[in-house]
């Protein structure tokens, strides 16, 4: 078991006149290797609940466990656990400060005190893993396109060799070949080297192809916590959250309600090619 | 949420001293702030009180809201009382190993913190009172003149207003670049000073960047919207001087000149 | 009838410079771009990111001016001198950051901003300010801080701001990239209403293909260059190229394809679920 939430309270601007809770009661289990989606409109609490997870904010009450151990407990090493549990925020290009790419990336492991010649390794090994033309290694990441930017944002976390990677709106602001080729690059980074992933994301579309499992939030709590066609067969309560199912599954419905016999539980067009076509006899 | 800190601390409510036109509060803070440096005794500091505490009443703010701005200043409040009440010659009342209390010390130190008291009851009222917005018009519209030896009073006034919008947006910011760099391992809270400064460098580099851009932004945003600086503007909230600002100025005339009478002339 | 928007031959070059200021090589940003925009009509520009929809789109505010060929808003050349406030009261602009183009610290000041620019007397600005946020349902917020409110709720406030100028035309510049799906709708829903309920003229620069379905007319820009010009239908009928060019197509409009080349004879392109139910239900 790798990261166990246990009760986990947590209220905004406790002790003010303008405390307001951002999670409630929330209980979950992340074993190690899988692909989470977290899903939620804006203020559902799931910033708030992935940065519970590496310990950037405490909670009100209840516990965060990663390895068995409450990373609140008084000398835990947070380092230790930011090392394990990477964050990248949303728009992570906005963090990057140095004058160039792969300095930038030895930040994380040089925070964790390791010797030059392992940071450097690391930097190199994680600039490789996001697919980082080498040409560019030695540039300003301020010269670099968004997407560009993004992948060496990344690298920078991936660089603290986390077992866990969660990733807030990896694809905000892309266009959808930047959004298709991050996605990409998540999806083979969960399977080459076994990181688990929790990809926090609007795009019900983005999530069904890829994760194994789906989380929803809403209002500070967990609505849904289930694999992707058991969520998605949730339209009316997930539109009543202000969120929604992926169009093939909306089609597979439609198409169920005029008479053709289909899978309603379909998430993915793969998948929705596939019933179609039985449904016509051609496969 | 670092969001709602907005600078001045507005307290919104309904009363006559929040209709009052700007100008006539920013009159009337500077009015009391002066009559302050002029009075000699405590007939005049009784009289300020008093007056004090009648705009308060109007006000309609809750006085712990007043008092709060108090705590910043506690530390200055005892060092300077302090100061004064040891460091004033005149005559001895109390004295031990190298320091004496003299009367004229202690006379002083009350003084000094009534006078401070005051001053920072006197000016939060008015930041309490007047939105951030309205202040920076009532500014604009007192320093015109300035205009004529080529101050640019309308460029102040709009530099300081797009700082009032832009400082919560930027102090979310750093608190979200802070986080990030965390996330990386950086350590913003240990160390010796130098080291604590060089941490910050993580922060401020992308802090800095992140300014420019908006202000970039910001900038081709205002054009693409006519701004062309303040020759030929028309303003949607123009300030117009009713019947309670003038007698706001009357309130103001009569208060400072009686201070000075009774705090200064009559009684020495 | 004056055309709304016309660029002839259309040009932008920037020079790339390094570090010491030497000149590093030129870029075409736009290259050679001829455009026809109608009076009423809703406009969509797709491209991918770098594809110099935006630098295209700044030339209609006169933010930019070009290097060779001319543009013109309402009949007015935008290089003018003598006509630049008014090329920039009637072609209105939204860009995609909320945060950075709201200047006011309450809402409907900032509605009034453009007004007080413009030297519209204190009466008819409230006047106009009203009927903004009312355009964009935005009324019940106009004392609240910007701060505040949502992506979408602040785009809304930017779309107020222009409309209170009263403009014949808004340009919006990917104004729903940085917003949540309920945000992109609340947004597209305005802008769809401006230009139905007002006949105001929308140019809408987008890479949601989602947000295109409904225009009158769609460019694709590549390279600097108009690839694609025509109706949404012409130009999702043609998935590959869009998929070549680096563009998403809707889901219902890729499923559609890939039935399509399993052997379905289904009609190309589907743009609705609506549209692919009954296609199917016609192949039975």
């Amino acid at each position: 078991m790798s990261i166990i939430i246990n009760h986990l309270n947590y209220i905004y601007d406790e002790d003010t006149a303008m405390a307001h809770p951002a999670l409630i009661d929330v209980n979950l289990k992340i074993p190690d290797g899988q692909f989470i989606g977290l899903i939620g409109h804006t203020g559902s609490g799931k910033s708030t609940l992935i940065q519970h997870m590496n310990g950037l904010i405490k909670p009100s009450s209840g516990n965060v466990f990663f390895d068995n151990e409450d990373i609140n407990e008084q000398g835990y090493d947070k380092k230790k656990l930011r090392s394990n549990v990477g964050l990248v925020f949303q728009y992570p290009e906005h963090q990057l400060f140095e004058t160039d790419c792969f300095k930038d990336v030895c930040f994380g492991p040089k925070n964790l005190g390791l010797p030059q010649k392992e940071v450097e390794l690391r930097a190199f090994e994680a600039l490789e893993q996001v697919g980082f033309d080498a040409t560019y290694f030695y540039q300003s990441p301020f010269d670099l396109s968004g997407g560009q930017k993004r992948r060496v944002a990344i690298a920078g976390v991936l660089a603290m060799k986390p077992r866990v990677l969660i990733l807030d709106e990896p694809t905000a602001g892309l266009d959808p070949k930047g959004r298709e080729d991050i996605l990409n690059l998540i999806s083979d980074l969960h399977k080459k080297m076994n990181i688990t992933i929790i990809l926090v994301s609007h795009s019900m579309e983005d999530v069904a192809d890829y994760v194994e499992r789906i989380i929803v939030m809403n209002k500070g709590r967990v609505a849904f916590d289930a694999e992707p066609r058991d969520v998605f067969s949730h339209v009316k309560e997930l539109e009543e959250i202000g969120l929604a199912a992926p169009q093939v599954t909306y089609c597979m419905q439609e198409l169920r309600e005029a008479g053709f016999d289909v899978d309603t539980g379909v998430t993915t067009l793969e998948e929705a090619k596939k019933e179609i076509l039985k449904a016509f006899g051609k496969c | 949420m670092l969001r709602d800190i907005t600078l001045g601390q507005y307290y919104r409510t309904e009363s006559v001293i929040h209709r009052l036109d700007p100008r006539v509060k920013i009159v009337g803070t500077f009015s009391f702030i002066i009559s302050l440096f002029l009075v000699k005794n405590f007939i005049g500091y009784a009289i300020a009180g008093l007056f004090l505490v009648i705009c308060i009443k109007l006000s309609n703010v809750p006085p712990k809201f007043i008092f709060r701005g108090m705590k910043a200043i506690f530390f200055l409040l005892l060092i300077t009382m302090v100061f004064n009440l040891f460091l004033t010659p005149g005559e001895a009342i109390f004295s031990f190993w190298k320091f004496q209390i003299t009367k004229e010390g202690i006379k002083l130190a009350a003084m000094m913190g009534i006078r401070l008291v005051f001053l920072i009851t006197g000016s939060s009222l008015m930041t309490l009172t007047t939105t951030p917005n309205n202040l920076t018009d009532g500014l604009e519209n007192l320093l015109n003149p300035l205009k004529k030896i080529r101050v640019p009073v309308h460029e102040i006034s709009m530099m300081m207003s797009i700082a009032l919008r832009f400082i919560p947006i930027l102090m979310e910011e750093t608190d979200k670049i802070m986080k990030a760099q965390m996330a990386r391992g950086a350590d913003f809270e240990s160390g010796s000073l130098i080291q604590r400064a060089k941490s910050l460098i993580p922060l401020l580099v992308p802090l800095f960047i992140s300014a420019f851009r908006r202000a970039n932004d910001l900038a081709m945003a205002m054009e693409a919207r006519c701004y062309r600086g303040g020759e030929g503007r028309t303003k949607m909230k123009p300030l117009i001087y009713k019947k309670r600002d003038a007698i706001g100025y009357l309130v103001i005339v009569l208060f400072v000149a009686l201070v000075i009478v009774f705090g200064r002339i009559l009684f020495r | 009838m004056k055309k709304m928007i016309r660029t002839d031959k259309l040009v932008f070059e920037y020079i790339r410079r390094d570090e010491e200021g030497n000149v590093e090589g030129i870029t075409r940003a736009v290259d050679n771009v001829n455009l026809n925009v109608e009076p009423g009509q809703f406009i969509a520009i797709l491209g991918h990111n770098g594809s110099g929809k935006s630098t295209l789109a700044k030339h209609f505010n006169a933010l930019l001016y070009p290097t060779e060929g001319e543009v013109y808003v309402d009949g007015m050349l935008t290089e003018d001198d003598e006509h630049l406030w008014d090329v920039r009261q009637e072609a209105g602009m939204i860009f995609q950051n909320p945060d950075n183009q709201i200047i006011g610290q309450v809402v409907e000041e900032d509605v009034g901003f453009g007004p007080e620019n413009m030297g519209v007397p204190t009466e008819e600005i409230w006047e106009r300010v009203d009927e903004s946020l009312k355009a964009v349902r935005m009324d019940q917020f106009r004392k609240s801080s910007p701060n505040h409110l949502s992506g979408g709720q602040k785009q809304r406030v930017s779309i107020a701001g222009v409309i209170a100028m009263h403009p014949k035309c808004i340009i919006m510049d990917e104004p729903t990239a940085m917003l949540d799906p309920n945000g992109r709708r609340e947004v597209i829903r305005a802008a769809r209403a401006l230009n139905q309920v007002e006949n105001i003229t929308i140019i809408l620069i987008t890479h949601y293909m989602e947000e295109v379905v409904d225009a009158d007319k769609v460019f694709v820009m590549d390279k600097g260059k108009v690839v694609m010009e025509g109706t949404p239908r012409e130009i999702f009928a043609q998935v590959d190229k869009l998929k070549e060019l680096k563009l998403g197509v809707p889901q219902v409009t890729l499923l559609a394809h890939e039935l399509r080349k399993s052997g379905l004879p289904i009609p190309e392109p589907i743009l609705t679920r609506k549209e692919l139910v009954e296609a199917l239900k016609a192949c039975r």
